[in-house]
């Protein structure tokens, strides 16, 4: 404690100079970002022609609440995408990583290559697995179709097709990222003392009971978790619509039916010139997801 | 869960406890290598079509093992200018390595001071930097590219590997470990007089020597796997990274799925032995640290 007392005593540069190198570039990449992403939504921009830059006030915002504006109907088209994206992909990341933990915790031989394999698709990037499952959902060629037929059932165009679409890139998330979530039950089923079971055991408890009553309710603070960081992972959707079925099919009213909104935000400020109303959009989901991250934390919160 | 500890009537009465135990590890071990299959099939399926000619590919039945083995598809991606993924392959294992060793210096040193060091400010600047981890990413995409483009960075791999830096996860995560030592070596090498630099040198890193290896293979697989940044930044072909590069060669070519898949193997491959060997390691590194995703 004696160190403690006289570092207390001068002030020193030291600590500033360890932690400089880090905060200059969260400066530049983090902190200010952070006001200048809100400062551009203001503005026509285009960071290629700067000459060309307009102060437009709220007209970024104001396009995306116009109702039936071409932006308004591509924008909301977009953030449904992503909603059903969300709803219809998280189910499955969460309780098949959950299952799938509950059988690896049992203490049988092999449990361990088992636990091995099923993360394995976690390593490889968006841009493989996309390719992979692209591939697998062709209509010429195809793995799945060819499978399907063989055993007399429907044969739908997966990649261009409503809902199989939204169908593939489901399945093909699911098998890249359940693994991940399944690692963290484990984890966490792993700290669950065993004399709670067998307690529960002695008490006449078979596994379903014993999984009801021990498991879940010992679970529950890393269920919310697990849900909480999965349907933000889920709402960042890009790379596998982009790479699988490029947003198709087209809507009738305007967008693509797997356009989620990370894709038209890259669209409108990347492929197209419009990094104001890309900014704009983007501080538009950034709030939504901010707000939904802090009142599930304050929940969490509250019941523990 | 020991066998002498028997159930009240937790078995079927039909059978006996024994017969009731195997046929559980029989629907167990279905179970799970439906799972493995699942798993393993599209990978088998990659290997598989990356060593057959485009002839093979739309044939009334499929061949898992390739009639004829060719490599064409591998000499034909590696060879055309177009998409030249030996190039790309070297960028991603410089952006990925040169990322991952700036950012353990860095976020070490940083790391340290706010474990470790009493200063004014300390608690303010770490509870923002927290703080940010909150933010999604998607509001720092248009003004990061604005901020890189006036830089001069387009195309150029400073403008992938730089904003990295800024990342708040290697600090906390160094922050954490250095917060978990005990005090007393620093505090005796403290005495004997040696500088806060040398102690953390000499001293912390050695011990750190463990966090710093799950790190960097967590920071290097982000990198190595980074997408839309890189995508965004670094358009032209020659300076282009393997993730990127695997869309321009999936525009490049039309239904030349043996040539993709060969391209997804270069892609995947270097991952894939990275994993065989750390598995444990990795797989730890994801059950303590919980936060990548």
């Amino acid at each position: 404690m004696t160190a403690a007392v006289t570092r207390k005593h001068r002030f020193s540069l030291t600590p500033y100079l360890f932690i400089l190198p880090h905060l200059i570039f969260f400066a530049v990449f983090i902190g200010y970002p952070f006001f200048s992403g809100l400062y551009i939504s203001f503005f026509q921009y285009d960071v290629l022609r700067p000459e060309a830059t307009v102060f437009v006030g709220l007209q970024n915002y104001l396009d995306l609440f116009k109702a039936g504006s071409v932006k308004f109907i591509e924008f909301w088209n977009s953030m449904q995408v992503t909603l059903t994206f969300v709803i219809f992909s998280v189910p499955f990341l969460v309780v098949i990583p959950l299952v799938l933990a509950v059988l690896l915790n049992i203490k049988v031989p092999g449990r361990n290559f088992f636990r091995a394999v099923y993360f394995a698709p976690w390593v490889l990037s968006c841009a493989v697995i996309s390719l992979i499952w692209w591939w697998i959902f062709q209509s010429q060629g195809g793995l799945l179709n060819y499978y399907l037929k063989m055993l007399g059932l429907e044969t739908p165009r997966w990649l261009s097709t409503m809902p199989y679409a939204m169908i593939s890139i489901i399945i093909a998330t699911v098998w890249w990222t359940m693994g991940y979530n399944m690692i963290i039950f484990l984890a966490a089923l792993q700290d669950i003392p065993t004399d709670l079971y067998e307690a529960a055991e002695m008490d006449g408890a078979g596994s379903w009971a014993r999984f009801v009553h021990v498991t879940l309710p010992l679970l529950r603070p890393v269920l919310v978790f697990i849900v909480i960081t999965t349907i933000i992972a889920s709402f960042n959707l890009l790379g596998q619509p982009m790479m699988m079925t490029r947003g198709a099919p087209a809507q009738p009213t305007g967008g693509g039916a797997t356009e989620p909104v990370m894709l038209r935000i890259f669209t409108e400020g990347f492929v197209r010139p419009f990094q104001g109303s890309a900014a704009a959009m983007s501080v538009v989901v950034a709030t939504i997801m901010v707000i939904f991250s802090f009142a599930n934390f304050r929940i969490f919160r509250q019941r523990d | 869960m020991t066998a002498t500890l028997t159930p009240k009537e937790n078995h079927s009465p039909l059978l006996g406890y024994r017969a009731e135990k195997l046929l559980k590890r029989i629907a167990l071990y279905t179970t799970l290598s439906i799972v493995t299959l699942i798993i393993v099939i599209p990978l088998i399926w990659m290997f598989s079509t990356s060593f057959k000619l485009k002839s093979q590919l739309f044939t009334k039945d499929i061949y898992w093992i390739p009639k004829e083995i060719t490599l064409e598809n591998y000499t034909k991606i590696l060879n055309n200018p177009s998409t030249p993924i030996g190039q790309w392959f070297m960028n991603s294992l410089f952006v990925a390595s040169v990322t991952t060793v700036l950012k353990l210096v860095i976020d070490s040193l940083a790391g340290y001071a706010y474990a470790r060091m009493e200063f004014p400010g300390r608690k303010q600047i770490f509870g923002l930097l927290l703080a940010t981890l909150f933010l999604p990413g998607v509001m720092f995409l248009v003004p990061n590219f604005v901020t890189v483009t006036r830089l001069g960075m387009l195309n150029n791999f400073s403008g992938v590997i730089i904003p990295a830096l800024a990342s708040v996860f290697g600090v906390y995560f160094m922050r954490q470990f250095f917060e978990s030592l005990p005090k007393e070596l620093e505090e005796a090498a403290q005495i004997d007089g040696a500088n806060r630099l040398q102690i953390f040198l000499q001293i912390a890193v050695p011990l750190a020597k463990p966090a710093l290896a799950t790190l960097a293979v967590i920071e290097f697989l982000g990198s190595w796997n980074d997408f839309l940044w890189a995508l965004l930044v670094l358009k032209d072909r020659a300076v282009q990274t393997l993730q990127p590069g695997l869309r321009t060669l999936q525009g490049a070519y039309t239904s030349e799925y043996g040539l993709m898949m060969a391209g997804a193997v270069i892609v995947a491959l270097p991952v894939l032995i990275l994993y065989i060997f750390l598995q444990r390691y990795i797989v730890q590194s994801v059950a303590t640290t919980g936060l990548k995703g």
